[in-house]
C-alpha cells in the first residue's frame, strides 16, 4: 500500500465549488499543500490550517487516517 | 435624609425610575453614573435594567458600571457592540476609530445614517449613546489604534473588543494586549461567515488563526459584508466582553466559534 488515506474538512469560501467533507487518497508523504494545490486553492486564501485539531504549516506531511481542515482569512469588521 | 434613605424610598420593589433617580442625583449634585452607583450599591436596581432580570444580578449590574470597555473599530461590528454593552450598562466605553461614515456604510453599520455620512463614526456613536443611556460615560477617540498609542488608548481597560478590518493591525492589537495584560474578544466577518474567540494575556490564539495570513485583507475583500452577519458576530462579542468584565469563564479560549449564516453551521474548533 502507498497512499494514505484522508479526511478533508473546508470552511466557509473553501466550500465554494468544492465540499464540506471529503475522504480522499494521497501518495504516502503527500504534504498540506500538495492537497491544496489538488483542491485547487490558492495558498493565499489559506489562512489557518488544522491536522487532527492541532495547527499546522503547509509542509507538514499527513499521515494516513489524519483529519485536514483548511480555512480562510476572515478579516473584515 | 442620606441619599440611600431617599433612594431607598423612592424604590418600588428594589426597583427606581429614571425620574426618581434624577431628581435625587440633582439634589445631591450627582450625575446619572454616580445615581446609578449610589442605588446599586443600596441594591436598588434602575429601573432601565429591570429586564437584565436574574441574567445579571444586581452586584453584576454594578460590576459592569464600574467597568471599561475598549472597542477598537467603530463600523460593522464595533457600532453594535457599542450600542449593546451601553444598553447593558457598561458605565465607561472608548470607541476608537480615525474614519468618517461613507455611503457604502449605510448597508449595516449601526451608527450611520444619511445625515451622518462625512462624519466622524465615533461622533455618531457617542450621540447616540448619550441619547440611548446618559449613565454610559462614553469617550469618543478620533484616532487610528496603533501599538505606539496602545498604552494610552486601552488604559483602564477591563475588556477589548477587536472590531477592527484589517488583520495586520488586529495582530498589532493582540500583541499590545498581550503587553498590558487585558483580555481581548476578537470578531471578524466576511459575507455570511464569521469568527469569535477570547485570548487572556499569555494565549496566541489570534497568532494562530491568521498564521497563514499574508497582506492586508481577508475573503471579505470579495465578499463584502451584509447588513446581519456584523450584528450576529458583535452580539457575540458583546456577550463575551460581559463575561470578561463580570468575570465569568469564556468558554471561546483557545478555542474559535466559526460561524457559517449560509449553512446555518456553528462550529468551535480547538487551538490548543
Amino acid at each position: 500500500m502507498n497512499e494514505i488515506t484522508i479526511t478533508v474538512k473546508l470552511f466557509a469560501t473553501l466550500r465554494e465549488g468544492r465540499f464540506d467533507i471529503k475522504t480522499m487518497s494521497f501518495p504516502i508523504g503527500a504534504t498540506v499543500a500538495e492537497v491544496v494545490r489538488v483542491l485547487g486553492i490558492p495558498e493565499k486564501e489559506v489562512s489557518l490550517i488544522l491536522v487532527n485539531h492541532r495547527h499546522h504549516d503547509m509542509d507538514h506531511v499527513l499521515g494516513d487516517g489524519e483529519t485536514l481542515a483548511l480555512f480562510p482569512p476572515v478579516g473584515g469588521g | 435624609m442620606g441619599i440611600r434613605e431617599e433612594l431607598r424610598s423612592a424604590a418600588r420593589d428594589g426597583f427606581i425610575r429614571a425620574a426618581d433617580l434624577r431628581g435625587i442625583a440633582r439634589a445631591h449634585g450627582l450625575g446619572p453614573a454616580e445615581a446609578e452607583r449610589a442605588a446599586l450599591e443600596g441594591g436598588i436596581i434602575p429601573e432601565r435594567y429591570r429586564r437584565n432580570g436574574s441574567t445579571i444580578s444586581v452586584e453584576q449590574q454594578l460590576a459592569l458600571l464600574n467597568g471599561t470597555a475598549v472597542v477598537v473599530g467603530c463600523g460593522g461590528l464595533g457600532g453594535y457592540v457599542v450600542e449593546e454593552l451601553a444598553r447593558l450598562g457598561v458605565g465607561r466605553i472608548v470607541a476608537i476609530d480615525p474614519d468618517v461614515f461613507e455611503e457604502h456604510n449605510l448597508n449595516r453599520q449601526l451608527f450611520s445614517d444619511e445625515p451622518a455620512l462625512g462624519k466622524p463614526k465615533v461622533e455618531s456613536a457617542a450621540a447616540r449613546i448619550a441619547l440611548v443611556n446618559s449613565a454610559v460615560n462614553i469617550v469618543p477617540v478620533y484616532e487610528r489604534f496603533t501599538a505606539a498609542a496602545a498604552k494610552r488608548q486601552l488604559a483602564g481597560a477591563a475588556v477589548v473588543v477587536d472590531a477592527l478590518d484589517s488583520v495586520p493591525v488586529r495582530r498589532e492589537l493582540a500583541v499590545a494586549c498581550t503587553g498590558l495584560g487585558i483580555p481581548l474578544v476578537h470578531g471578524s466577518i466576511a459575507g455570511w461567515f464569521g469568527q469569535v474567540t477570547v485570548q487572556f494575556p499569555g494565549e496566541s490564539t489570534l497568532e494562530t488563526l491568521y498564521s497563514g495570513f499574508r497582506g492586508e485583507r481577508g475573503v471579505e475583500e470579495r465578499l463584502g459584508n451584509p447588513s446581519f452577519t456584523p450584528a450576529v458576530v458583535a452580539s457575540l462579542q458583546a456577550a463575551e466582553a460581559c463575561k470578561v468584565i463580570l468575570g465569568i469563564e469564556s468558554g471561546l479560549r483557545r478555542r474559535v466559534l466559526m460561524i457559517d449564516l449560509l449553512s446555518m453551521s456553528f462550529e468551535t474548533i480547538s487551538l490548543a
